[in-house]
């Protein structure tokens, strides 16, 4: 009787519709700050050869991967932080941070059962729909508690069709012939120094592997989190759809309030083959500082798909609340004629956040298209940068970009900014680029507040319409919880 | 209903309202005429809480209360109604998810339940059909491409959509062709009643041919210069304004 009423308040839930969200409002303090008190076992501080050797020893990892990362550790110690983004933050010392920690329990669990209830009372915290929910909802959840996998399930039923989801440590040693194949080959490890880094010091991540001609029956998704201070996160996916194949992965992360900057460094990696199809969608809520800007989390990321082959997709959808600094260009590498890419973002930062983001369209192969759509929200002393790249080759006759980059501005004192860069090496080719700025209208609040709503909710209104075209792009839960976001961010922003 | 005294308001420093009389009680309709930039549309901001407009004197009671005393979102959620003169757009958020925050809002206010989904749906072609409201309308963004007089139909079909108290009107005939104007008149009589209350700001009698007001005043320059029945609506058609401006000063004592 009891699980019956349950299941009713949950399917209620998932069914709650956009306006919903308006009503759930509450407060502005960042509310998923709390830290879960389970021990943990971290790594001294500072980074060398052998604390390279002692994460890979410690993931029981095969010689060759060792090696790998050795490589990448002995490159990134050549390279140079990059200073180009419209970023600015005190200078990282990269051996005053501890680059693994794993939580001191068995990570092997067969059932959630063996789950300790202190880490499942975490993801209910988090909002993650665990057990039934996930049945209900659809999505299978490979939770990553700080660095090491603590839970996976769905994987049977996935397993069924011959798909691969698992943690990236797992699939190194389970799966060797794909790592080996797909890792570092849309991301070398010599890509750029936040690239380089993670190669070397990589904790772990979530590996997926669609086979040809498969059509992946649900949403896969992850939800990462920083727990132990000063640990840096080094998160590593690879998502790999073969020929025909298509799956939807949903990437979501919260972060507890800490005083000091954590930096995230995670790499991500796509690739399609002949007419596959992969949607990347993410929702990014990093801890982004208090309101003085003092506090959290650097988010240096390197997420790139490659559409290897003919007829394939990839579509990014961001929506970045969060973070004290991102640094972030999700991009395609269209090599396989008539692929497509799409890049559907929504960036907003408030008091001290800063954003530099965009992407990079590369296109070598024919007849590719792509499509770029980028909605900046800036508040308060807030800085939001849009850096895109659209390259078209010699050989990619035919092809086209189209590039929407919107700004808003909620306040006098933010910036927004605007740094397109177009290369076309062929003349079939055509690009257009449209650019709009503007600062939310006060007739616009004044209009629904005359209409009986306040104020709060006017400004969330006009921003989820501003940024509708990108939400349209996200599964329903993901858009639900995109629009919260947003909301909670940009509180008491309007002046 | 509506009371309001000596009712005195600045735009960027510059009086533009200086002294404003008007009582409106319930059932009653009003109109305001009088010429292009004399503080219709100023006292219809005034009235309604918009910030831009500074209140330097003066009262406004609604049913008792002290209205400026209240925020926008409140003077709406207590029942009062402004059909704007330019309707704003809201690009990306459908006019029907619009009018149920709105209309949730009031009710909450007030004490009331949710309209259920359903119950929301018939309210909807309810109110649309009276004005002959086009369904792709409803579900397209609040405003954005919406004609002229589309967007003046839509201030109405919210206006029977969020049943206020009080109504103003602000120019809501303009834009309108014949008939729409019919259409669009037809749907404040429906709603009129004696528990509710109109002030009509219009330049043309031809829309208090459809909609007949108990008052009409004529507001020169910040003041009431003129009040009178309806007929005085036919003798300004007639006359213009300029025979009150230098004939009748002192009514605006009254
Ligand atoms: N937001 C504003 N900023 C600056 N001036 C304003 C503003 N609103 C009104 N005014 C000025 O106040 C005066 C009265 O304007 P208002 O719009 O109230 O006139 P109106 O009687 O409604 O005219 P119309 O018949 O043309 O609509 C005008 O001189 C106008 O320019
Ligand atoms: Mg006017």
């Amino acid at each position: 009787m009891n699980e019956i009423e349950e299941k009713k308040t949950i399917s209620t839930e998932t069914s709650s519709d956009d306006m919903k969200v308006l009503d759930d409002l509450t407060s502005s303090e960042y509310k998923w700050g709390f830290i879960t008190d389970i021990e943990s076992e971290t790594a001294a501080k500072g980074l060398n050869e052998d604390v390279v050797r002692m994460i890979s020893k410690k993931k029981n990892e095969p010689e060759w991967m060792t090696e790998w990362r050795l490589k990448a550790f002995r490159y990134w110690q050549k390279m140079e932080e990059p200073n180009w983004p419209n970023v600015h933050y005190p200078k990282i010392n990269f051996q005053d941070i501890s680059y693994y920690s794993a939580p001191k329990q068995k990570p092997k669990l067969n059932s959630l059962d063996e789950v300790d209830p202190e880490l499942l009372k975490t993801f209910e915290k988090l909002g993650i729909p665990l057990g039934e929910q996930k049945l209900l909802a659809g999505v299978a959840v490979d939770a990553v508690f700080d660095s090491v996998s603590v839970a996976t399930t769905f994987r049977e039923s996935l397993k069924e069709k011959g798909i691969i989801f698992c943690s990236i440590s797992e699939a190194v040693k389970e799966h060797p012939e794909l790592i080996k194949k797909y890792l570092g080959s849309v991301v070398p490890y010599t890509d750029n120094f936040y690239a380089s880094l993670n190669a070397a010091v990589f904790s772990d991540g979530s590996f997926v592997w669609i086979p040809k001609g498969v059509r992946c029956p649900m949403e896969l998704s992850t939800y990462f989190r920083i727990n132990s201070q000063d640990t840096g996160q080094f998160e590593r996916t690879l998502i790999v759809a073969e020929e025909g194949a298509y799956v939807s992965y949903l990437e979501g992360c919260t972060a507890p309030i800490r005083d000091n900057n954590q930096l995230h460094a995670a790499v991500v990696e796509l690739v399609t083959m002949d007419n596959a199809e992969m949607k990347y969608s993410t929702v990014q809520n990093w801890y982004p500082g208090d309101k003085e800007g003092k506090g959290g989390i650097y988010n240096f990321v390197t997420k790139r798909g490659a559409c290897r082959g003919k007829n394939s997709k990839i579509s990014w959808t961001q929506v970045e609340t969060g973070s004290a600094i991102t640094w972030k260009y999700p991009s395609c590498i269209l090599q396989g004629d008539n692929s497509v890419g799409e890049f559907y973002s929504v960036a907003v930062t408030n008091n001290y956040q800063q954003a530099d983001t965009g992407t990079k369209m590369i296109h070598l192969g024919k007849n590719t298209k792509s499509t770029v759509v980028s909605k900046g929200i800036s508040a308060g002393f807030s800085n939001n940068s849009y850096r895109g790249l659209i390259k078209i080759g010699k050989n990619a006759e035919g092809s086209r970009n189209y590039t929407q980059c919107d700004s808003m501005l909620m306040s006098d004192k933010c910036g927004a900014h605007t740094f397109p860069y177009i290369e076309v090496e062929n003349e079939s080719s055509k690009v257009e680029h449209e650019a709009t700025t503007s600062k939310i209208g006060e007739d616009q609040i004044f209009y629904l507040n005359q209409r009986g709503i306040s104020t709060e909710d006017a400004v969330n209104m006009i921003v989820n319409g501003f940024c509708k075209e990108v939400f349209k792009e996200l599964p329903m839960e993901f858009a639900v919880e995109a629009q919260k976001l947003l909301a909670i961010s940009l509180e008491g922003s309007v002046g | 209903m509506l009371s309001i005294k000596n009712l005195h308001a600045n735009v960027d420093g510059k009086e533009i309202l200086k002294g404003i009389n008007l009582e409106i009680k319930t059932g009653e309709v009003h109109a305001i005429m009088g010429p292009n930039g004399s503080g219709k549309s100023t006292l219809a901001n005034v009235l309604t809480g918009n910030k831009s407009y500074e209140v330097t004197n003066g009262t406004v009671l609604f049913e008792g209360k002290d209205l400026l005393d209240m925020d926008p979102e409140t003077r709406a959620r207590e029942g009062l109604f402004l059909a704007f003169q330019y309707p704003i757009e809201i690009p990306g958020i459908s006019n029907a998810t619009f009018l149920k925050t709105a209309l949730n809002e009031i009710r909450k206010y007030n004490n009331l339940a949710e309209l259920t989904p359903k119950e929301f749906l018939d309210r909807i072609k309810d109110k649309a059909k009276v004005l002959g409201l086009d369904d792709t309308l409803i579900s397209r963004a609040v405003n954005v491409g919406f004609s002229g007089g589309e967007k003046k139909r839509n201030e109405i079909f919210q206006m029977l959509m969020l049943e206020p108290k009080f109504v103003l009107l602000d120019e809501t005939d303009s834009g309108l062709d014949i008939d729409a104007l019919r259409i669009v008149s037809n749907g404040v009589n429906i709603y009129r009643n004696p528990n509710n209350a109109f002030l009509v700001v219009t330049h043309y009698q031809r829309l208090l041919n459809y909609i007949q007001p108990d008052f009409v005043h004529v507001l020169s320059k910040g003041r009431i210069i003129k009040s009178g029945g309806k007929e005085l609506a036919l003798e300004l058609e007639e006359k213009g304004y300029d025979w009150i401006k230098t004939k009748e000063f002192e009514t605006e004592k009254v």
